[in-house]
Order: C-alpha cells, then sequence, then structure tokens
C-alpha cells in the first residue's frame, strides 16, 4: 500500500488560452485532512473537479486511491465522495428519499443500506425528520445530510469543495468536528476553503494562486518558516487612520487590518513598538496597546500572497 | 443494467408527483388542448352572421329568404332598409355577410327575366368569407333548380339535368374538422410536453447542482440519460392513450388501423422528442433559456410547419423544404393514415423510416455533447 492517497504531478488545466490550474504538484497522506486554501478562482475547485473525474485534465497525471484520474476514472468515482458547496440535495425530495436515491446510485440496497441510512440520520442529527422536505431543513442540516449522502458508500478518500460556505458558524464547528472524526477513521480528506481560521484544522495545507502552488506544509511549519520576523498588534483609537499613516513608513514591512486592530510586520520588536507609537502620536492617534503575537496562517497567507504579487508585477 | 437505473427512475416519478406545474403541463396542457380543438378551433363555416335587406317584399322573396333562415350556416340577425346600414354591421361585426334583394325579385321571376342577387361579404376573415360565398351560391343553385323544376312542370314537360354531380367522401364523410385536427394534436401535443420536460428535467439539475453529484458517482453518462428519459417516454404513453380516449369520448374519433401500429409511430415520435429536448439541455444551463429554446424548437415547426393546421402543399417552396424539420410533418401523415384510413405498414414506412432517422441524429448527438460536458 502506498502512504499517499492522492498523488498530483504536474496537473494541468486550460479552457482556451486561459490557463486555470498550472503545473501543480502535491501528494496527500492517508488519513490526512488536507487544506486547499486560495482565492475565489484561483482554480481550487477546477483542480478538485479534475481529481474527481469531472473534468478531463489537459497535462499532468494525479492519482486518487491508487488509480490513475486519466485511465481509470470508473474506479476513482467508485473508490471517493464528493461534496460542494451547492449541497448537491434534491430539494422536493424527503431527507429519506435523499438518502435512498444516493444510496442506490452506488447501488447499496436492503440491510446495507438501512444500516448505513441509520448512520447517516444519526451524524447528521437528522433522526424523526427522515420525512421532512429537504427544502424546509436549515443550511447546517442540509450541509451534515449532503456529507451523508457524499459519504453512504464509505469511500476512502472524500473531497469537499468549499463544504461550509452559507452555514452559521456554530454549524461549521460541528461540520468541522464530523470531519476530524472521520479523519480519525481513516478516511483521508481534501477540502477546499476560503476561511483562513479552517485551515487550522488541518493536517497540512497548500496554497494555490493564479493556478500556481506558492506554498505548502503544514500549519505550524508555514508559520515558522515564511514569517521570521516579528508580528505587532496594534490598538488604537482609529484604526483606518493607523493604517494609512503606518503603511507608507519603511521600516514597516507588512500592514494590515485585523477586525479592530492593525498587524504591524517589523524587523525588530522593540525598535518598531518605539516607531509605532511615535509615528501614530505625531498624526494624533492614541495608542492603547501594541503586543508581538504569535503570527494566524492569515497573517502567512496575505504575506505570502503580496510576495507574491510583488514578484508577479 | 435495470439496477442502475432504478433509482434515477423512481427519483424522476417523485420529482414529478411533487411538482404540480410539470404535472399540470403533462396531464391538463394536453385535455385542455383536445377540448380547445376539437370545439373551438373549428373550421367548418357555421352560423356566419346574416343581415338581409329585402327591397321586394314579397312571399316570393320571402320564401327565397327562409332558405338562408332555415339552415344553420347561417345566422339571421336583422333586416335592414339601406346600405349604409349594412355598412354599420359590417364595421362593427354584428354582420359578416349581407344579401340584398332587389325592388323587383318578384316580377322579373314572374315573367322569366334574369334575377340579380347580391351577396355582399366581409372579406377580412378570408377563410369564413370564402365558405359563406360557397353556402350562399349553393343555396341558391338549389332554389333556382326548384324553380325551374316547378316552371317545367307547370309546363308539363319534365325536366332533366344533364349532368349529374354526385360527391361521396371518403373516410371523414361530414367533412368535421375535428376528425382531421384531432389525430394531428396527437404529434403536437407529444412533442411539445416531451421536448420541454426533458431538457427542463436535466437542466433544472444542472442548475441545482445535483447533475455533477451523479457525475462524481459511477452511473455512466449513459444510465443517466435512461433514467431520465425513461419515466417521460411512459408519461408520453399515458398521454397519448388519453388524448385517443378523450378523443373517442366527446368526439367518436376511432381508430380506424391498427393500435399497435398507432403505438410504434407515437414511440418514435416520443423518442425523437425526449432527444431533442435532452440536446436542448446540453446547450444551456439555465432553466428560462431552456424552455424557451424548447418551445421555440418544438412548438413552432410542430403547429405551424408540419401541416396540422395549414397545409404542406400550399407554403411557399422554401417553407417546404423547411417543413421537413419538422418530425411531427411526418408523424401526422402516419398517424391521420392509420386512424382515419385504417391503412397498414407498408403505407406508411416511409415515415417511420424518417421519424427513427430523426429520433437516431437527436439522440447521438445529445449524448455525445454530454459526455464531452462532464469528462
Amino acid at each position: 500500500m502506498n502512504e499517499y492517497a492522492i498523488e498530483v504531478h504536474d496537473l494541468t488545466k486550460k479552457f482556451g488560452a486561459f490557463t486555470a490550474v498550472d503545473r501543480v504538484n502535491f501528494n496527500v497522506k492517508r488519513g490526512d485532512i488536507f487544506g486547499f486554501l486560495g482565492a475565489n478562482g484561483a482554480g481550487k475547485s477546477t483542480t478538485i473537479r479534475m481529481l474527481c473525474g469531472l473534468l478531463q485534465s489537459t497535462s499532468g497525471t494525479a492519482s486518487v486511491g491508487g488509480y490513475d484520474i486519466n485511465t481509470q476514472p470508473e474506479l476513482v468515482k467508485f473508490n471517493i465522495g464528493y461534496m460542494s458547496q451547492r449541497f448537491s440535495l434534491y430539494d422536493d425530495l424527503t431527507v429519506e428519499q435523499n438518502i435512498r436515491f444516493y444510496g442506490g446510485v452506488y447501488g447499496l440496497r436492503n440491510n446495507r443500506l438501512r444500516d448505513r441510512m441509520d448512520w447517516v440520520l444519526k451524524m447528521a442529527d437528522l433522526k424523526g425528520r427522515e420525512s421532512s422536505l429537504t427544502r424546509t431543513l436549515s443550511g447546517g442540516w442540509k450541509q451534515r445530510l449532503a456529507l451523508g449522502c457524499a459519504i453512504l458508500h464509505e469511500p476512502k478518500i472524500l473531497f469537499l469543495d468549499e463544504p461550509t460556505g452559507g452555514v452559521d458558524p456554530i454549524s461549521r464547528r460541528n461540520f468541522w468536528e464530523l470531519i476530524n472524526r472521520l479523519s480519525t477513521e481513516g478516511i483521508t480528506v481534501l477540502v477546499t476553503t476560503h476561511f483562513l481560521d479552517e485551515a487550522e484544522y488541518c493536517n497540512s495545507i497548500i496554497l494555490i494562486n493564479a493556478g500556481k502552488l506558492i506554498a505548502g506544509g503544514t500549519p505550524s511549519q508555514l508559520k515558522r518558516e515564511h514569517i521570521k520576523d516579528p508580528i505587532l498588534e496594534v490598538a488604537s483609537s482609529n484604526v483606518v487612520e493607523a493604517l494609512e499613516v503606518i503603511r507608507v513608513q519603511p521600516w514597516a514591512i507588512e500592514t494590515s487590518v485585523f477586525g479592530t486592530k492593525l498587524h504591524v510586520l517589523v524587523k525588530d520588536e522593540e525598535e518598531g513598538k518605539v516607531s509605532i507609537r511615535q509615528t501614530l502620536s505625531a498624526n494624533g492617534i492614541q495608542t492603547q496597546s501594541i503586543q508581538r503575537i504569535v503570527p494566524s496562517l492569515e497573517d502567512v497567507f496575505l504575506y505570502l500572497l503580496d510576495k507574491e504579487t510583488a514578484r508577479a508585477s | 443494467m435495470y439496477r442502475s437505473l432504478r433509482p434515477i427512475i423512481i427519483k424522476e416519478f417523485r420529482q414529478i408527483r411533487r411538482d404540480p406545474t410539470s404535472l399540470g403541463m403533462l396531464l391538463i396542457l394536453p385535455a385542455a388542448l383536445i377540448v380547445l380543438v376539437g370545439y373551438a378551433l373549428n373550421f367548418d363555416v357555421k352560423h356566419v352572421p346574416l343581415v338581409i335587406f329585402d327591397q321586394s317584399k314579397t312571399s316570393t322573396s320571402r320564401a327565397f329568404l327562409d332558405k338562408f333562415k332555415q339552415t344553420e350556416l347561417f345566422n339571421y340577425r336583422f333586416d335592414v332598409t339601406g346600405y349604409n346600414e349594412i355598412d354599420g354591421h359590417f364595421t362593427n361585426g354584428r354582420a359578416k355577410v349581407a344579401i340584398v334583394i332587389p325592388t323587383n325579385f318578384a316580377e322579373d321571376l314572374l315573367v322569366g327575366r334574369d334575377v340579380r342577387v347580391q351577396i355582399l361579404v366581409d372579406g377580412s376573415d378570408a377563410n369564413t368569407g370564402a365558405q359563406a360565398i360557397g353556402n350562399a351560391a349553393r343555396i341558391t343553385a338549389d332554389y333556382s333548380t326548384r324553380l325551374v323544376v316547378s316552371a317545367f312542370e307547370r309546363m308539363g314537360r319534365q325536366y332533366y339535368q344533364p349532368i349529374d354531380f354526385q360527391p361521396r367522401i371518403w373516410f371523414n364523410p361530414d367533412l368535421l374538422s375535428n376528425q382531421f385536427l384531432l389525430p394531428g394534436l396527437i404529434g403536437f401535443i407529444l412533442v411539445l410536453t416531451a421536448v420541454i420536460s426533458t431538457s427542463m428535467t436535466v437542466v433544472r439539475e444542472k442548475e441545482r447542482g445535483t447533475m455533477e453529484q451523479i457525475m462524481v458517482s459511477p452511473l455512466r453518462p449513459r444510465d443517466v440519460i435512461l433514467g431520465k428519459t425513461i419515466p417521460y417516454m411512459l408519461i408520453g404513453l399515458v398521454e397519448a392513450t388519453a388524448i385517443l380516449v378523450l378523443g373517442y369520448v366527446l368526439f367518436d374519433i376511432q381508430v380506424k388501423g391498427s393500435i399497435l401500429l398507432l403505438y410504434a409511430g407515437i414511440f418514435t415520435i416520443l423518442l425523437g422528442s425526449l432527444g431533442q429536448g435532452l440536446l436542448v439541455s446540453t446547450v444551456t444551463d439555465s432553466q428560462q433559456v431552456a424552455f424557451m429554446i424548447s418551445v421555440f424548437s418544438s412548438l413552432l415547426p410542430s403547429f405551424l410547419l408540419s401541416g396540422f393546421v395549414f397545409p404542406v402543399s400550399s407554403m411557399p417552396i422554401v417553407l417546404q423544404i423547411l417543413s421537413n424539420l419538422a418530425v411531427n410533418k411526418f408523424f401526422l401523415v402516419l398517424v391521420r393514415g392509420i386512424m382515419l384510413k385504417g391503412v397498414g405498414f407498408s403505407s406508411v414506412w416511409p415515415q417511420f423510416v424518417y421519424m427513427i432517422v430523426f429520433a437516431a441524429v437527436m439522440l447521438g448527438v445529445s449524448t455525445k455533447r454530454m459526455q464531452k460536458r462532464t469528462l
């Protein structure tokens, strides 16, 4: 058995003259939760759709569960589960009818179907709602039902394309707990998201921008490797003005707004603190606090994306 | 094979049952069309409103005019006393035909002079006008013959007619237009509902993302297409049966030929129409666009170009060539032949060949396009 559930080599997709995915390489270990991050239109969905056999690749190869996506798409399809942000359920059918339909599509029958239906209803917390029309369910429920339908046939590999779009924060947290549980049961999960806080749940992540892979590793690796300089979190009386005056200073490598606070990347912690206080008071802005923080993934990605954009132009 | 189709077929029927609009379109629309076409779309021109300008005002003129008042071809409305009144009635549509009897009608008849009776017709509705003139001419000719006969008898001579014209009408002896239209309606309804419902059911799944979910499953595109079209094929056959039953109950339209052959024809045109619907669904991802294309590509040709209402032989040559794109044109020949004339396979096989070619092209092209899109 191979150590990797998914192996991708130079995978490329062109739509006419536009290159949506440009020679992407990565491997996903068995049982990992693998995060696939990037802005909308960066090429995440295109990559996932190629791996699921929904889209033919222009060049490059990939194997999913040991099967080649170009030459054995049927075998790939038997071994994967796929769920997209659209929660592809039939709104005009009941919960049970949806489960029966997807079960039937994967050839589940009799006892097996009954067992799996029971499992999905329990997992999605839909016991007692079997005959509700799916359109009457809230977003969180639909999301869990869609997940349940995607893994009815107990696939070893699960693809989730923006699975938490349009659901409330509590449902999002519950959903990630579910994903964690699946991963401990040995299922490999490849998930795309643009919520960077969600990336912290992943064992491993890659960042894609304009079709190209720009970084990869575990979340802590990425934080350590890419941002060695200190990040200072600044609370002030006016965050917008503070941003305007600090970002133009030569000592501020990187400045961005996080909620009501400012994150400033500097060369040296003590010098930076002094410079920030001076600059703010010179502009009539009151400094409430400055402290060094551990960089979040968001800091890392904004930093990487800025570097990438600067390099490109 | 059936195992992989079963879930889709069951699901499709469940969705149809839950969706009142599609169910309405599939069952109520055909029923409404039959009743409308059977009763209202009637080319037999009867009860044409008539006014009479009788300047003679004699028992002779009244006897002649009674022939117009007694027939159901005309609907006698008023007596008028001048041309300007006729003008008024024509303008606001109270009358479409006026008969003008000259002052010396009775005297001239008595002495055997030629009598001129004027018939004025509102020609804005060409078909009604032409038929009304024909009917009026026939009534007048009949009456003239009767006058000649009695004149001869009075002179003690036998009247004889050199040529005795004896029309006998085959297949539809009463020349009822619904005998002709209702069989044609079967094709029209089947094409319309099959194209619309097939394209909508596929595009709806594309819009909701469920098609994508099915495509990542091990089901092959062929299974998906079959699973989605079989329910509509069955509904089409039920629909056709409903039309035949309604036509028989309401209008006494019977199938003179082989029912089996008729159903073979219905099956073939349904196959082509389902293929056409699938083809439409590969062109667009929006339900609205799919609906528009379906209506245009099915309703217009099968209504206007097929010979359902307007005979193909009287179309301009360009349209006659174009009419070959309307599969309903061939089905019409077949269905009228089997239902009204009772013909067998030997006279409708060319129609079968055409419809099978049409179905093969539609299904082939749409399956090709579908596979290309999803891979």
